[in-house]
């Protein structure tokens, strides 16, 4: 593969796309397809061909906005259809070139106003499964150009002034991680990409996998590249069966086309990747559980140091990123660190995917830049709280995070302003709750599941998480008293400073949020035995007493 | 090599899959994947045999496949329900859901109802959050998810039993 053959690809696809007047884009990612919308393009295809109109009906990744499904939208116009039906398919194609169908038509440009896109650039504009209308939407030019024009230091570098960190939660420095592997001594090196998306509620890395696997072959790539790594693996979620198909297809078709393999784009760069199916255990998104789990173990997490990418998989330097970290590598190579690096805020740099859920009214996938604030993300994007009820919460940073209250809503979003509002960026989860939840039961939530994912290695973690939850369990029964809030504090500061990884590490973090933020509901519980939100156990018991008086 | 279990044809495909991988210890997820999809659970036979051909001691094969809750060693029902608890749909209503479920089969998630009909399973998050809450019945997503949806669901699957 040359350049000039890259660029013929891309002609022809271009060429091949010109034939239509009209392009129906289907979403077929996991929010539309259970919704039918495989059969939805079927039918539009149908009636496509029935019409005798020039147009390609064609499936692609996530549109974003999951709360409208299935989505369409019409090509060359834009036109953006919500919660199409097979029986409407006659009626979209029939509009085609005149005016749309007003009662499907979705109105969402204040959702898309205020996104910028560069991971999910491509996100519902490809069919995910063509490498060839990926590589027309200047696709594998960045590999292309860091294998034939730049040294390996050259690429770290570009990286390192991009600004980029890690986008899997912890938010280390790209540049410096793939700087330490490449230093490290070792004739094998490893890539591996973290898909082990287990904190709930999230969903961006399995939307990216499904909508454009290619552009993260690539970022791994060229990552191997950089730090001389020769073999990859893409560590996914059992979970997430259409995203590892769409993978098995996508690494198929990056080999026929010679960007896996040897001698990769006419260099003697080689490099190739393999999957490897978790089993449904949280802690191995935790990088040496990880590790251990592709070794066929059970994924238990042990002392840093030696780092992974001084001694990693089978002991060789191994780095270690996630999925949206390295879907920004290709961009950055591209357009230059400069234009990356002027996006976003001081220290946080370029964009961030969340996934909006909860009680939201426009539930979906979005991609903001770095400082926006959580007011505009969910009143401005999310289209605020529906049924009239009233914002209370957003938990960010799935279960090592933190739930903020209204008065945080001004906050600028980066790693840092989120960590000292008690909160962490994590994953990328943004869940939105109003005045129905209370806010102690979430933390019994997120207690529960720290308690059952807790692989048990180290004490802390194994019998503090289910201590933690015992307590919990009792406020929210109305049984607790002041001694037993004393100490669940004081167990929350065990826990967060001894146990051996981020999960115990991060376990007591919803908390200490909800205390910092919500003590009055805790309280609440514990002086009058009554659940302000109706939620908890308590609450039913002053009902039952009630409905015994009446 | 072990001799495969029997001449059933599926212990083919689990050979297959550590062929594949060259007999190496490093195997053992991949296969006892493998081996749950073929079988539809690992029992006794299935773990023996792909410890015994991976060189893999006995206690560390029985450590993975009770490690990872993506490994069952029971055979499930006919049907299967799966509900999602992740944190999305625990704020849209997971808990009612899985009271419903729970009320209507009688059996705790994880279990199976007695005619082996029906197994109820929760599942942490399957990615679909936008369409909180959801459930997978056999293996068929579905989002926004009523209680009364559920119960038509479940009383479909009991009769035709």
């Amino acid at each position: 593969m040359t350049s000039e053959e890259l660029l013929q690809i891309a002609e022809t696809n271009a060429a091949e796309r010109k034939e239509f007047d009209y392009e129906v884009n289907v979403c077929a990612a996991l929010g539309c397809i259970s919704q039918h919308s495989d059969k939805l393009k079927d039918a539009l295809e149908h009636e496509a061909a029935a019409s005798g109109n020039r147009c390609h009906v064609r499936q692609t990744g996530c549109m974003g906005l999951c709360a409208a499904g299935p989505l369409v939208r019409v090509e060359p116009t834009g036109t953006m259809y919500g919660s199409v039906q097979e029986g409407d398919a006659k009626a979209i194609i029939d509009a085609l070139g005149g005016t749309p169908v007003e009662r499907l038509e979705a109105h969402l440009e204040k959702y898309f106003r205020g996104q910028e896109y560069i991971v999910l650039e491509n996100s519902g504009h490809i069919d995910p499964e063509n490498i060839d209308e990926y590589i027309s939407r200047d696709g594998y030019e960045a590999l292309m150009t860091a294998l034939t024009q730049m040294t390996p230091q050259a690429v770290i570098e570009q990286i390192s002034k991009s600004g980029l960190r890690g986008r899997g939660g912890g938010g280390y420095p790209t540049g410096l991680k793939w700087g330490t592997v490449a230093k490290a001594h070792g004739a094998q090196k490893y890539v591996i990409c973290n898909a082990d998306e287990g904190d709930p509620g999230a969903f961006m890395d399995r939307s990216v996998l499904e909508s454009d696997p290619q552009r993260v072959i690539e970022g791994m790539a060229i990552a191997a590249y950089a730090v001389g790594a020769t073999k990859g693996y893409f560590y996914v979620r059992a979970e997430y069966p259409l995203a590892i198909s769409r993978l098995v297809v996508s690494l198929r078709e990056a080999r026929r086309r010679g960007f896996l393999g040897t001698n990769i784009c006419g260099t003697t760069f080689a490099f190739d990747i393999e999957i490897r199916i978790g089993a449904g255990a949280f802690v191995c998104g935790e990088e040496t559980a990880l590790i251990a789990s592709i070794e066929g173990l059970r994924g238990q997490p042990r002392p840093r140091p030696p780092y992974p990418a001084v001694s990693g998989l089978w002991g060789s330097p191994t780095l270690i990123n996630n999925v949206e970290s390295f879907a920004n590598i290709a961009p950055i190579i591209r357009n230059g660190p400069q234009w990356f690096a002027g996006i976003g805020t001081e220290r946080s740099k370029g964009t961030k995917v969340f996934a909006l859920t909860g009680r939201i009214a426009n539930t979906g996938l979005i991609e903001v830049p770095m400082g926006m604030t959580l007011r505009q993300i969910i009143f401005d994007i999310g289209g605020g709280i529906p049924d009239g009820r009233r914002f209370k919460a957003v938990q960010t940073g799935g279960p090592s995070g933190g739930c903020l209250p209204a008065e945080h809503l001004d906050l600028s979003l980066s790693y840092d302003a989120l960590i000292s509002a008690g909160s962490m960026m994590g994953s990328g989860g943004m869940i939105v709750m109003d005045d129905t939840s209370c806010m102690v039961n979430v933390a019994r939530f997120f207690m529960e599941f720290c308690m059952t994912e807790s692989c048990g290695k180290c004490v802390p973690c194994r019998t503090g998480t289910a201590q933690m939850f015992n307590l919990l369990t009792k406020i929210c029964d109305g049984e607790a008293t002041h001694a037993d809030l004393d100490l669940l504090i004081d167990l929350c500061d065990v826990v967060k400073h001894t146990s051996l990884c981020g999960l115990g590490m991060t376990a007591p973090n919803p908390v200490l949020s909800t205390l910092r933020y919500f003590k009055d509901e805790y309280l609440e519980h514990i002086d009058n035995k009554r659940c302000p939100a109706g939620v908890c156990a308590c609450s039913n018991k002053v009902r039952t007493e009630e409905e015994v008086i009446v | 090599m072990p001799p495969l279990p029997s001449d059933d044809k599926r212990w083919k495909i689990v050979n297959g899959t550590m062929r594949r991988h060259g007999y190496a210890r490093n195997a053992l997820i991949e296969t006892l994947h493998t081996a749950q999809s073929s079988f539809g659970y690992l029992d006794e036979t299935a773990i023996r045999f792909i410890a015994l051909s991976l060189h893999v001691p006995l206690s560390q094969a029985y450590g993975v496949v009770t490690f990872y809750h993506h490994f069952t060693m029971k055979p499930a029902g006919k049907h299967t329900c799966t509900l999602c608890i992740g944190t999305a749909c625990y704020i849209k209503g997971a808990d009612k859901l899985v009271a419903e479920a729970q009320a209507y089969l009688k059996v705790k998630p994880g279990q199976t109802t007695p005619n082996g009909n029906i197994s109820l399973m929760t599942a942490r998050c399957v990615g679909a959050c936008g369409r909180a809450p959801v459930m997978v019945g056999d293996g068929e997503l579905q989002g926004l998810v009523e209680p009364a949806q559920l119960l038509q669901h479940l009383e479909s699957w009991a009769a035709n039993d």
